[in-house]
Order: C-alpha cells, then sequence, then structure tokens
C-alpha cells in the first residue's frame, strides 16, 4: 500500500481541478422579478406571438392553480385528502412549459405537476382523486396526453424515452416531455434516460424543476453544479432558465419542443425555482427550510411579476384581476365540490384490473372473498 | 415438424412473432449483430431490422423502462435479460411500473411487455449466472410467470406470451436450450395450464423449467424399483394450475414439489399449502419440497451440492412414502 503521495502528483491534482470550467451563470430570462422585460435576442423570437392577452391567459392560468393548491390543502387539513404536494412557487415553471405543448404532444410528469394537468385540460375531480384515495390514478392518460402522475422518483422519465422512440418508429412528429425534480437527478433512472435518449436521438424533452429541495434534503446533495450541465455530459444540450420566468419558460420550452418535433433530438431544460411550500402536507419545512433563502426567492414570485408587467402595460385592471380571482375561486368551489362527490371504492373493486386476461388464481380469490362478503351481509344483489 | 434445440425452438417463436404483428419489438444487450449470448435471437436483427430488433445501452432499468413507454405507444416489447441474476436492477420498472400500469390506470393502459430471463443453474457459471428468481414475479399482483421446458413449450409459449395483454415473466431453463426436440409450429394448448408429462399412481412430481427434465429421469428410476410416478410440469408459475396438481393428488395421495430456487418462500411453499388446502385428506403424507438450499448460489464446481439432482428426488419421493429416507436416517440420528 502506498503511503506518502509525491509533490508532482499533488501538484497535478490541483491542476486538474483548476481545469473545472467557470459554472456559467446564464439563466433565460425575460422578465425579470420586478416585471421588467429583459431582451434575448435568441429568446425573444420563440414569444414573439405573445400577446399582451396572451400573456395575461398565462397569468389567470398561474392564479388558478395556486388558488386550487390553497384549496387542496385545506382539503386536507380537513380530512378530506389523505395528501397534497403543492406547487407554491413553480406556477411558472409548470404553466410556462404546459402551454408550450401542442395537444399530440406526450407528458410523463412526476407527482407534483397538477398545473401541467390542469393545462392539459383534466378534470378538476381527476386531478385530486389519487390524493383523496379513491384510485390509483384519476384519469385516461389517452384522453389528455398525460400519463398519471408518477410517484417513484425518476421512473417515468425512461417512459418518455421509451414513448418517444415509438413516436418516431410510427413516424409521427410528436414530442415526449418528462417532468423531474432536482432530487430525481441522482436517481439511475433519470441518467439511463438521458443516455438512451441521446443513444436513440429520442424526441424528449426533459423538463426538470430544480425546485431547490428534496424533501429536507438542498439541491447541492444532489449536485455540486448546476443541473444542466450534466446532459452536455450525455450528448444533450441543455437550458438553464429562469423557473419564476412564465414566458422564459414558454419560450425554452418552445425550443426545446420545436427541435424534438424537427427531429433533433432530445434537449435538457434546468428551470430553476423554489417550492415555497412543503414537500407534501406532512411535511415540515420549519425544521429545515432558512427563513432568510425563502424570503429571497418570495420577492422573485412568478405571479407578481407578470402582474407588475400587465398592470404597467395597462392591461391589467382592478376589474381584470378581480374577475380572474373570481374564476379562481369558481374553479375552487368545483374542485372542492368534485372531491366532495368522489365516490368511494366499492369493496370488489380491489380486484378489478390487475390483469388485462383472466388470471386463475386471481378470480378464485375474488369469488371466496365475494362469497366472504356475502355471508357478512356486506353484499347485497349484484357483486358490486 | 421440425426438431430443434429449445434455444433455437424460442428463436423460431420469436421470428414468427416479428413477422406476424409489426407491432413487436425486440429489446436487448447484445441481441442484434451477436444474436444475444446464447444465440436465441440469432438472424433477426438482419431479418427484420434494427427498428425491430434493438441492441440497448446496458441498463436493465432502462430496457424495461423504455419498454413501458413503447407499450403505452401501443408496441409490444420484447424484452432480454441476459441472465438471470442481472434482472435485479431493473426490479422497481418490474415490480412497481410494469405489474401495476393496467391497475393504476383502470385498465386504460396496457402493458403487453414479455421478458425473457435465461435462468437456473447447471452450466458451471460464475456467480449472478445462475439465479432462480420466480417467486420473486409470482409473488407481484400483475405479472404472469411461466417457463418451458421443451423446444415444444419454448416455441409455442413465447408466442403465447408476446400475443397476451398482461406482461409476462418468460423463464428459460438456460441448460436445456441445447436440449432438442420435436416441434410443431401450429400446436396449439392453454397457456397457463399445466401439463401431465408421465401418468403415474403412487406418487405426483410437480416439477418446471430445468428440473422437468431431472424429475422425469426420477420417474424412470423409480419405476425400476416398482414406483409409479406422475410428473406433472407446472408451465405457468402465476397462475398456478392448482386443478391439475389436485386431480393428480387426490389419485396419488403423496405429492412431491421440486426447484433450483431456494426453498424459503418459494412456489414449493404455496403448491405445498394450496394443495392441503384443497385435498388435505386425500393426503397420505405432508407434502414434500426438494429444492436449492437456503444459500446464495453457490461457485461452480460447487453447484451439484446445491441443485436438486435425481438423487435428492428420490430421496424426497422415498420420504413422500413414509419409507427410508434422508429425514427418517436423521430422525433417527437425533432419537441415539
Amino acid at each position: 500500500m502506498r503511503t506518502t503521495v509525491s509533490t508532482e502528483h499533488a501538484v497535478s491534482d490541483e491542476r486538474l481541478e483548476a481545469e473545472l470550467p467557470a459554472p456559467p451563470d446564464a439563466l433565460v430570462q425575460l422578465l425579470d422579478p420586478q416585471g421588467r422585460r429583459q431582451s434575448d435576442p435568441l429568446y425573444d423570437p420563440f414569444v414573439s406571438d405573445v400577446s399582451d392577452d396572451d400573456l395575461a391567459a398565462l397569468y389567470e392560468d398561474m392564479v388558478v392553480v395556486r388558488r386550487i393548491d390553497v384549496e387542496a390543502t385545506a382539503l386536507q387539513r380537513q380530512g378530506q385528502l389523505g395528501l397534497w404536494p403543492p406547487l407554491l412557487g413553480q406556477e411558472a415553471a409548470q404553466v410556462g412549459s404546459a402551454r408550450a405543448l401542442r395537444a399530440d404532444d406526450f407528458v410523463f410528469s412526476s407527482y407534483r405537476e397538477n398545473a401541467v394537468a390542469y393545462c392539459r385540460c383534466v378534470a378538476l375531480p381527476a386531478i385530486v382523486e389519487v390524493w383523496r384515495g379513491t384510485a390509483q390514478s384519476g384519469w385516461n392518460p389517452y384522453d389528455v396526453n398525460m400519463a398519471t402522475p408518477q410517484i417513484v422518483i425518476g421512473a417515468q422519465t425512461l417512459h418518455a424515452v421509451g414513448y418517444a422512440v415509438g413516436c418516431r418508429h410510427d413516424g409521427v412528429d410528436t414530442a415526449t416531455v418528462t417532468y423531474f425534480g432536482d432530487g430525481a437527478t441522482t436517481q439511475g433512472d433519470v441518467n439511463e434516460a438521458m443516455v438512451f435518449a441521446a443513444s436513440f436521438g429520442a424526441p424528449v424533452v426533459f423538463f426538470c424543476q430544480n425546485n431547490q429541495w428534496a424533501i429536507s434534503e438542498p439541491v447541492g446533495l444532489q449536485a455540486q453544479r448546476p443541473i444542466a450541465e450534466r446532459a452536455p455530459g450525455f450528448g444533450i444540450p441543455s437550458i438553464r432558465v429562469d423557473g419564476n420566468d412564465v414566458l422564459a419558460v414558454l419560450a425554452a420550452t418552445r425550443r426545446a419542443l420545436e427541435r424534438a418535433h424537427r427531429g433533433d433530438g432530445p434537449t435538457f431544460i434546468e428551470a430553476v425555482t423554489y417550492r415555497m411550500g412543503p414537500h407534501t402536507t406532512s411535511d415540515d419545512p420549519s425544521r429545515y427550510v432558512d427563513p432568510v433563502q425563502k424570503a429571497e426567492w418570495a420577492a422573485k414570485d412568478p405571479i407578481t411579476r407578470v402582474e407588475a408587467y400587465l398592470r404597467e402595460r395597462g392591461v391589467l385592471t382592478e376589474a381584470r384581476a378581480a374577475s380572474v380571482a373570481a374564476k379562481a375561486d369558481e374553479v375552487a368551489a368545483e374542485f372542492r365540490a368534485g372531491c366532495l362527490a368522489l365516490p368511494n371504492p366499492a369493496p370488489l373493486s380491489v380486484f378489478e384490473h390487475v390483469y388485462a386476461e383472466p388470471h386463475a388464481g386471481l378470480e378464485r380469490q375474488r369469488a371466496q372473498q365475494e362469497a366472504y362478503l356475502r355471508s357478512i351481509g356486506e353484499l347485497e344483489g349484484g357483486a358490486e | 415438424m421440425t426438431e430443434l434445440t429449445l434455444a433455437k425452438a424460442v428463436n423460431s417463436g420469436l421470428r414468427r412473432a416479428l413477422a406476424d404483428d409489426d407491432r413487436v419489438v425486440l429489446l436487448g444487450e447484445d441481441i442484434g449483430r451477436l444474436g444475444g449470448v446464447f444465440r436465441v435471437t440469432d438472424g433477426l436483427q438482419r431479418d427484420f431490422g434494427t427498428d425491430r430488433v434493438m441492441d440497448m445501452p446496458l441498463a436493465e432499468s432502462g430496457i424495461i423502462g423504455m419498454a413501458i413507454g413503447l407499450a403505452y405507444r401501443g408496441f409490444r416489447p420484447v424484452c432480454e435479460i441476459q441472465f438471470d441474476g442481472f434482472i435485479y436492477p431493473a426490479f422497481d420498472q418490474i415490480v412497481a411500473q410494469v405489474a401495476k400500469l393496467h391497475y393504476r390506470t383502470r385498465g386504460a393502459v396496457r402493458m403487453p411487455i414479455t421478458i425473457r430471463v435465461p435462468f437456473g443453474g447447471g452450466i458451471g457459471a460464475v456467480e449472478h449466472h445462475s439465479e432462480s428468481p420466480e417467486a420473486y414475479f409470482a409473488h407481484t399482483a400483475g405479472l404472469r410467470v411461466v417457463t418451458c421446458s421443451t423446444p415444444q413449450d419454448a416455441h409455442t409459449m413465447i408466442r403465447q406470451a408476446i400475443a397476451c395483454d398482461d406482461p409476462v415473466l418468460f423463464f428459460e431453463p438456460k441448460r436445456r436450450y441445447w436440449t432438442k426436440g420435436e416441434v410443431d409450429d401450429g400446436a396449439t394448448f392453454p397457456f397457463d395450464k399445466a401439463r401431465v408429462v408421465l401418468e403415474g399412481t403412487d406418487v405426483t412430481i410437480v416439477a418446471y423449467g430445468p428440473l422437468v427434465a431431472t424429475a422425469i429421469d426420477a420417474a424412470i428410476a423409480a419405476s425400476d424399483d416398482g414406483v409409479s410416478i406422475e410428473v406433472i410440469d407446472l408451465r405457468s408459475l402465476s397462475p398456478l394450475d392448482l386443478e391439475t396438481v389436485e386431480a393428480s393428488v387426490r389419485k396419488t395421495g403423496r405429492l412431491v414439489i421440486t426447484h433450483e430456487a431456494a426453498q424459503f418462500g418459494g412456489l414449493g411453499a404455496e403448491i405445498a399449502a394450496s394443495i392441503t388446502d384443497r385435498c388435505f385428506l386425500h393426503l397420505e403424507a405432508a407434502p414434500v419440497r426438494v429444492t436449492g438450499f437456503d444459500t446464495p448460489y453457490p461457485s461452480a464446481r460447487a453447484e451439484e451440492h446445491f441443485l436438486p439432482d435425481l438423487d435428492r428426488i428420490l430421496d424426497g419421493v422415498d420420504r413422500a412414502l413414509g419409507r427410508a429416507s434422508s429425514h427418517s436416517a436423521a430422525l433417527l440420528e437425533g432419537a441415539r
């Protein structure tokens, strides 16, 4: 065993560290936190068609999803939901990217993308079904071209690559977008997905919301360098965008989607944002979040800046703001009513859809359970 | 009818599936130009192209995860896991995703994925190349688990697995890859029914995969001794065809189950419990399990001390018959 390190080696190790390039500061931003439009010659063309009214529509989406989030948290506190993963602070990252998608583009998301589901026109009660516990998923993925929430961290990124390769086999120019967080970038599956996507030139957009936290673990535990820097090592071009800037996120996602639709392969987007709430309603961020850091991010709120911009432009009048707030309340009321109206599953429904074709062992077990339920008077008439 | 090795019979089944349905795609490591390390996919990439027979980057979770996306898109992926011991990196994608997606989506998304796994020992391999992980998957709701023991079954069952709308773990007994047998391209039989290989009246031996041939050898040896053995090849491990086993045990009253996999929590335990439940009063003796031990699979030169062989199966038959056996000897030893 070698016990001494020669000076020569020590010197060369220092040199190696020095060879690490400095992390770039560049962050695509089109609306700064004060709501001032920043020009960007590369990304401006991707949003040149976005009118003030279009931006007001994005503003409305963000206000509505934030309101849904508040309602869901209240429902959880009232015992109507088992759990809810708030997206507070991430409205721009989700709305901006989701509104860039074509109807035929397909989404594989994690469990926090409730705003993406909203933008994909998922029915409100369907969004909440998983969290109320009436089913393991709320919607038919083919109805809205969005898979139902994935709970295993990062697993969905591989599904996206497979779907994208399938689209290419089918000769269609559909893009596939997969959402995941900063924590997921440590998972083997996400790294495998990037290798597979690069090797097969899959038309995939990897959309990473770096919200700085994986439950209580700060992003520094997952990555020592900006996450967007990893992708080029896999042969995937990447964009680092201000995730609290809905216009910049829209532009960046459009650029990545354009590449996918054109057949130019995968793109990686790191949307730098901040999880302003808990990981889920079961979490207690007061145990680990630095209030100073949180206050800094509060000043970069995704909704405030669009509001400031639109007010400055005279588009967002008091009356219009009030009508947006009223719509958000309406949606929240519909969301609540839909949630409360979800029926509890029937006793024998647990046996349904385990297999697509009959499975003798399961059918035996189901028959036994049905007989048992009848014997205790829990089933009247039909099997359901 | 053509005489084929079991490996060639899987190959011809895959070839037919690829020709019959253009949604069938093959994914695996080294399955293209090389034709797989056991040559099971030999010539398929040449004949069906690189879009249908895809060499995969070296990550098992990636292979299964990508197959899930293809299945979402309406394809019928057939994945090769190169060796049994390499399936574990894909365990999450198989157990948490493939198995559950149909259930999770209330039937909206189907996962007609076939996962081919060369399994079992007996070829003198290094670590991780001789395992029998079937019980993990048979334990998982949403998966079907099957295994073949003859070239005919290999050919027919791989096509059935691919045609099935559920995910199927298809375990191929690698030490029997070179076994030859007649294959009838048009042969059909139910996908999830066991096969009575040999009829007999005194003892039922239930086997599957690589040990079916060993069980037949044991039955022939026992017949010299005047013992008539019925041999059942399970074929399907999930679901289990308990009806066929029950009918046999009602006749013989004695049951021996054999598999290479470890005993604890294995298929033998499930069959013993289920058959005891179904025909307790027809049993003349407690069901006997002759299995691999509850140890890791040993080194190549020790595998003969691990694998159930003809003599250990006959010892199990003696035990089921209440004759002098290793167990009665141990009991006597203890009494002394």
